[in-house]
């Protein structure tokens, strides 16, 4: 005994030295105000992360300008439903873009079956890219609120992948336990929630279904049933995706003396909230409407198609590819012609 | 003013650390010295200081009264008076006032040829109060990390600091912060509980003694740390409290910048169970 204990306590300083030495992060650090003076609303961040993100999150260069043919896409090509009022080669300096933005390595058989004619729609990425097209052009031209004159591209997403990197499913539901150890789908320490204990089945209701996302009391005093700790606890957790989705902490949108409260928002709030409308109306209308063109590869463990987060765009930048807009160079995924 | 019959023996000359002889005398029942000279000066000017701020701004509601420190874009430089300027002062008044009270506990020590523990243990408040306004600013180069003065106002400032961390509850240094307040609490809940049971027996029972304190937790718990150790594990679990409070805010931004509950990876990347 006489031996061991010392012994035991150097091991466990010898391991406390270790764990301090390597876990924590030096000064200095960069920091971006976003609240007024003393509120403490300031985003922090380390040198060496921000630059990694600036080169991850950089544009690529636009196609040259086209040579307008003064023919409409619809009368050059066969089989055009999107785009069908752009200049033939406009639309082919599109689908150029298209192949270096989502298929570099497969190039233009990744939607195009070999061999057969461009109208063809045997390929089902062909059908999908084709209703991406429209969900481009409606966030860009009806979700302003959300991507104001920036818009986005397929390149926002895909980064030069056919599937892009961060996308969800939904999740199985969990194993009944025998006795005990329901964890309810928390308590699991998941990068989706920031490797917090807070619930992590957070897609499906709150990006998917609308599931009501205002659980603060309004008043002091308990007037009514109030919102349970679960739906909190979803909230925080959803909270956790979106500021790992950003890059940014919660005083981004919120001063947290009342998270509810609107006035004392920053105006990022107002753009979060058009933002989680339209990655709802992303996923409802343009994403799980494929469910049929998908085959079983490419589909989660309960049979839908891969979804889109906050994540997906944002890629840990609260602007996208840091503001940068793409759709200034190919205006026709903006105004359709 | 009247001397209460034993403070004659209390009033002790020497012990002085600066002014020799000058400032050593009595105002009234308090010891004055050097210390305490500059102590008035700077808690003077330092109050005056506050009411000239509030008087510039929105308010005089005392809740809502706040003396904010400056942008972050001034980094380490003096800012207009208006601009965070009087948050430096006020700052710069704060600690001189604290300390020169700390030096005239330590004066007072001497005088009565007591140790420093009570010196020490104000220090570590000072020390708690330093780290949120000096240590981590600096560490982060801005003045503007500090806290405002002010009542609702600084309580906004932790939180909204906390959340930059997204969940504060999974700092670790905040971890341990915690368990030695509510430590303290238990001790301080226990002692109290036996003092009161001890000195208030049953109706025909008369007070009790040490050893009967003594043995009730050595039944109860199987040891007791005795009359002299309470204290001296109160003063321990109390000043270990604000110690890695302080600990737990200047790693808050300088040693970590991203979500408290991602720090913990290197548990969770163990190669025993990753």
């Amino acid at each position: 005994m006489k031996i061991e204990l010392p012994l035991a306590g150097a091991l466990f300083a010898v391991a406390a030295a270790a764990v301090v030495y390597t876990s924590f992060t030096l000064p200095p650090v960069l920091s971006t105000q976003n609240g007024w003076r003393g509120t403490a609303m300031v985003q922090v961040e380390l040198p060496a992360h921000r630059k990694a993100l600036q080169a991850a999150n950089v544009v690529p260069e636009a196609q040259p300008p086209a040579d307008l043919a003064n023919e409409k896409s619809s009368v050059a090509y066969e089989n055009v439903k999107v785009l069908g009022d752009v200049d033939s080669a406009e639309f082919l300096r599109i689908m150029t873009a298209i192949t270096e933005w989502v298929a570099p390595e497969q190039g233009c058989t990744y939607c195009h079956a070999e061999g057969e004619s461009l109208a063809s729609d045997t390929l089902y990425t062909k059908v999908v890219a084709r209703r991406m097209l429209q969900m481009t052009l409606k966030i860009n031209a009806g979700w302003k609120p959300h991507v104001a004159e920036t818009g986005v591209t397929c390149y926002t997403c895909h980064r030069g992948q056919p599937v892009p990197a961060q996308i969800w499913f939904k999740e199985t539901p969990p194993p009944e336990p025998a006795y005990a150890g329901n964890r309810n789908r928390q308590n699991q320490p998941l990068p989706v929630v920031g490797d917090s204990s807070l619930p992590h089945d957070i897609f499906e209701p709150y990006l998917s279904k609308a599931t009501e996302i205002r659980v603060e009391s309004a008043k002091a005093l308990r007037t009514g049933p109030n919102p349970s700790i679960q739906s909190t606890e979803g909230t925080y957790g959803l909270m956790m995706h979106l500021s790992q989705g950003l890059g940014v902490n919660c005083t981004f949108c919120h001063n947290t003396q009342n998270f509810a409260d609107w006035k004392t928002s920053t105006p990022q709030r107002v753009t979060a909230w058009h933002g989680i409308r339209m990655v709802r109306e992303i996923n409802n209308e343009y994403i799980d409407t494929l469910v049929g063109a998908f085959p079983a590869n490419r589909k989660g463990p309960m049979g839908d198609v891969a979804k889109v987060n906050c994540a997906t765009c944002h890629q840990g930048v609260n602007k996208p590819l840091y503001g940068v807009s793409m759709v200034a160079d190919y205006l026709a995924l903006k105004t359709g012609k | 003013m009247a001397m209460l019959s034993f403070e004659r023996k209390y009033r002790v000359r020497g012990g002085t650390l600066i002014g020799g002889d000058l400032f050593d005398f009595w105002a009234g029942p308090f010891y004055v010295g050097f210390f305490g000279v500059m102590g008035a000066f700077f808690t003077i000017l330092g109050t005056a200081m506050i009411f000239w701020g509030a008087s510039m701004g929105p308010t005089w509601n005392p809740w809502l009264i706040s003396i904010e420190p400056p942008d972050i874009s001034y980094g380490l430089r003096f800012a207009p008076l208006k601009e965070g300027g009087l948050w430096q002062l006020i700052t710069v008044c704060a600690i001189g006032s604290f300390g020169s009270w700390a030096m005239r506990e330590v004066e007072i020590c001497r005088k009565l040829g007591m140790g420093y523990h009570v010196p020490f243990a104000f220090s570590v408040a000072i020390f708690a109060y330093v780290s949120l306004v000096v240590i981590r600013p600096v560490l982060m180069g801005a003045w503007g990390y500090g806290f405002p003065y002010g009542i609702f106002s600084h309580l906004d400032w932790v939180s909204n600091t906390g959340y930059q961390y997204l969940h504060f509850h999974y700092n670790p240094a905040h971890m341990i912060a915690v368990s030695f307040f509510f430590t303290t609490v238990l001790a301080l809940s226990l002692h109290g509980a036996l003092v009161l049971s001890a000195t208030n027996p049953p109706k025909g029972e008369t007070v009790k003694t040490p050893e009967h304190e003594d043995t009730f937790f050595r039944d109860a718990i199987g040891y007791s740390v005795g009359t002299l150790g309470i204290h001296r594990v109160g003063l321990f679990l109390a000043l270990s409290a604000g110690f890695w409070s302080a600990v737990c805010i200047i790693l808050s931004g300088p040693f970590w910048t991203r979500g408290w509950p991602e720090w913990w990876g290197w548990w969770l990347n163990l190669p025993v169970w990753r």
